[in-house]
């Protein structure tokens, strides 16, 4: 028994981790060898069985890159620690996970409130990731801890975009300030903050246009934004929340540089956890540019978000050494 | 646009099989090593890359390459041709019912299911001469209804909705309601649902059971992972979908998941989602994706875009003009106004050998083209004719500067862009159907480029 098991012997700590294994788990054992198997059945660590390794990190979308640079990690501990048996490697890949995404440094992805008035969070990402749907399930959770919230409907150009935030409003019983379909956004973005601040609203929650990052023009009205919120909030840093789907491949990694050139990225929500699809390439985002995870998208429920957790994450990938 | 990267990467490693009489082992197994990374950067499958550089391998080491004339284009041959067979060989069409067509839409959420469903409502509309129906059975997502209904307003098209109803029930009606009123054309709209949620693929089931549709099209977001073989493993296990739709190919994605869904199910991808306009959409020409992949641009894809867009002889003067080199202000400004008329400046240059990183380069927008006609209405007559006017003086720059209300800089950057965009047609003097085949040699084994340019240019000068 690994330390992480130990970790996850911890009842509470476990059932909530099981939401996690939940959304991931389900077609784990058809598309993946698994994990434990693989350690099992291998006689000695050998390329063979780092190869082995590969696969399953790349089919995680974790990406070729950061998969070699994490192998080659394992590598290295094994030669140092001269370790043989290939079943000992299980408490130095989930060790080396926990680096990979902690860097040594203390993550706290909470929403960082602003104690003197008004906190603005803007949502962006490219299209279809679900940043309407994380931006109701938020309003949802923040409400829940007794704030007032107000929504900003600031995606005017996608048929539809600014009838669904206000369902949601409806929904969680919040106001959505919004303006008639092809409007500037940055001006309802604009009027939101100046009622926001009338209505002595905790936090305001901003929708955008989903863009591809490399459209020059929406990422240059992405900018303006970020522009229009730095001065109506007289410069207070606020959040803005990349939404990225966990199908993304690789393409992540363009996603959270470019939209990063032209706002302050503070973290991501990977949505849509619940299916088949690993998420991976946030570790390679992670990796690369820094970027922590906020939040993961769990379901299509208002209560399916959650506080991302790297210990959960994990657990969610490899839990077949816990049952 | 897609597969970019991986075209540089393909370059790189068939660049160094160039010159040499014989390939070794080694030199096999090194470019399958640049092919295997390439690829897998590129979001195929992993089991499908694998299969994919076996193959290649087995092929390249056999007897055929090593007694043939040229060992290095074979193989570049070999990738090409496999990574043709890999992705389909050629464009599937729609099967498509004379009295009555019905297509239904699925995917997972957020792939682009609904604008897709306008898009080709208003594709088959122009094409087939159909009339058709947009069916909203996304009854889950808020105002999904309600997009679909924008949508149709946009194109002329009708929406049949029931609100929330059962969606079997929508479905059911719509079907009587086109019957009766003579559509001849169907697109259901279905809710996004996770290919493992049970109770929602027995949903889709039934839908499928009573529409009997003629195509279950399976929308893929271009940008998916190693997923993307689950996703249209369980879809057509359960539905035996008749093809997919790959959206958002516009981005900067490598696409590389359209391989593995081909490869996996072997269903075909008939259609591609190139943008956000509702005409945005194109057939999905996989040979010509291939090629792409190898490096040799996608020339066809251009050819059928330009014909479809503008007046043929305006095109030809138009190429004349340009391969002359004698190019000046008033052929930019035509060319500017025809290539807003076929999309995105970088889009179609992107399009061509050897020009990815070019389009890059200026990153013409929309918004650029109108500085663009303010800064040429500024010139003089003689001036649009005779660009080396401009060169000459600074002070027509500073008042065509004045008179367009842009920069000097701008309009000095407009001056560089005539040179740069002359030079590239010379370049491109030699890029004609006769010679094609020529030259995809040449690309394909990364020394175009260079080689034509200089002669051309020397050519161009006497």
């Amino acid at each position: 028994m690994g330390l992480f098991s130990k970790l996850f012997s911890n009842k509470e700590k476990r059932q909530k981790a099981e939401k996690f294994k939940i959304g991931m788990m389900k077609t784990r054992n058809q598309s993946l060898s698994s994990l434990k198997d693989i350690l099992e059945k291998s006689k000695k660590i050998d390329e063979d069985l780092y190869s082995k390794l590969e696969e399953i990190f790349i089919m995680a979308d974790i990406g070729v890159d950061t998969v070699v640079e994490f192998v080659e990690n394992i590598r290295q501990t094994v030669r140092n620690n001269k370790i043989e048996k290939p079943l000992d490697l299980e408490n130095i890949i989930v060790d080396q996970m926990f680096e990979l995404y902690l860097k040594n440094e203390v993550v706290n992805t909470n929403i960082r409130y602003n104690k003197e008035g008004l906190t603005v969070i803007l949502f962006v990402g490219v299209n279809g990731t679900g940043k309407t749907t994380s931006i109701g399930k938020l309003a949802y959770r923040i409400k829940n801890e007794g704030k007032s919230v107000m929504m900003a409907a600031g995606d005017t150009f996608r048929a539809g975009a600014i009838n669904q935030l206000k369902v949601f409003g409806e929904r969680v019983g919040v106001e959505v300030v919004a303006k008639d379909a092809g409007s500037d956004p940055s001006s309802v973005i604009f009027d939101a903050i100046k009622q926001a601040k009338q209505k002595n609203i905790d936090v305001l929650l901003i929708d955008t246009a989903g863009r591809l990052q490399n459209k020059k023009n929406l990422m240059m009205e992405l900018e303006k934004i970020n522009r229009i919120i730095k001065r109506e909030t007289n410069n207070q840093s606020f959040e803005t929340y990349l939404v990225i789907d966990a199908t993304t491949g690789q393409n992540g990694l363009s996603q959270a540089q470019i939209f990063s050139e032209v706002t302050d990225i503070t973290g991501i929500i990977l949505t849509k956890l619940d299916g088949t699809a690993k998420g991976g390439i946030v570790l390679a985002i992670r990796n690369k540019l820094g970027i922590p995870i906020s939040f993961v998208g769990l379901g299509e429920k208002l209560t399916d978000l959650e506080y991302f957790d790297i210990e959960d994450y994990i657990y969610g990938l490899f839990s077949d050494f816990f049952e | 646009m897609a597969f970019e990267n991986l075209t540089s990467r393909f370059q790189m490693a068939l660049r160094r099989l160039t010159g040499k009489a014989k390939l070794t082992e080694n030199d096999i197994d090194e470019m399958m090593r640049e092919v295997r990374l390439s690829l897998l950067e590129a979001d195929v499958n992993y089991k499908v890359v694998k299969d994919f550089t076996e193959e290649v391998k087995t092929l390249a080491m056999g007897e055929k390459i090593l007694k043939g004339l040229n060992p290095d284009q074979q193989v570049v041959k070999i990738v090409n041709d496999e990574l043709t067979k890999l992705m389909g060989s050629e464009a599937s069409e729609l099967n498509l019912d004379d009295d009555l067509s019905i297509i239904l839409m699925v995917g997972l959420q957020g792939a682009g299911k609904t604008t897709t469903a306008g898009k080709l409502a208003n594709l088959i509309r122009k094409n087939n001469n159909k009339k058709p129906l947009l069916v909203a059975a996304d009854i889950y997502r808020p105002a999904a209804i309600e997009q679909l209904q924008t949508v149709g307003k946009q194109l002329e098209i009708e929406v049949f909705e029931m609100g929330k109803t059962d969606p079997t029930k929508i479905v059911k009606e719509a079907l009587d309601y086109a019957k009766k009123n003579e559509f001849s054309l169907v697109i259901i709209d279905t809710a996004g649902r996770l290919h493992i949620d049970n109770q929602m693929m027995d949903e889709i089931k039934t839908i499928a059971k009573i529409t009997k549709p003629q195509e279950i099209l399976l929308t893929v977001d271009a940008m998916t992972g190693q997923d993307a073989v689950n996703v249209a493993q369980t879809f057509n296990e359960a539905l035996d979908i008749t093809g997919c739709i790959l959206t958002k190919l516009d981005g900067d994605t490598r696409g590389g998941a359209a391989l593995s869904i081909r490869k996996v199910t072997g269903v075909p991808i008939k259609f591609a989602g190139t943008g956000e306009k509702l005409q945005e959409i194109e057939v999905f020409h996989p040979e010509r994706m291939a090629s792409r992949i190898l490096g040799m641009g996608d020339v066809l894809s251009l050819i059928e875009k330009a014909t479809e867009e503008i007046d043929e002889t305006e095109a030809m003067n138009m190429m004349e003009k340009m391969m002359s080199g004698n190019f000046n202000y008033n052929d930019l400004l035509k060319q500017m106004k025809m290539i807003k008329r076929m999309g995105k400046f970088s889009g179609i240059l992107k399009m061509l050998p050897g020009m990815g990183q070019l389009a890059d380069m200026d990153k013409v927008d929309d918004k650029q083209l109108v500085f663009i006609e303010a800064i040429i209405s500024s010139m003089t007559k003689e001036e649009r004719k005779d660009p080396d006017l401009l060169n000459r003086s600074s002070s027509r720059r500073n008042r065509i500067a004045r008179g367009s209300g842009r920069s000097t800089t701008e309009v000095n950057r407009l001056i560089s862009m005539l040179e740069k965009q002359s030079k590239l047609m010379r370049r491109m003097a030699g890029m004609n159907p006769k010679n094609m085949e020529n030259m995809s040699n040449n690309i394909a084994t990364g020394n175009f480029q260079p080689r034509q340019s200089r002669a051309d240019r020397r050519k161009n000068k006497k």
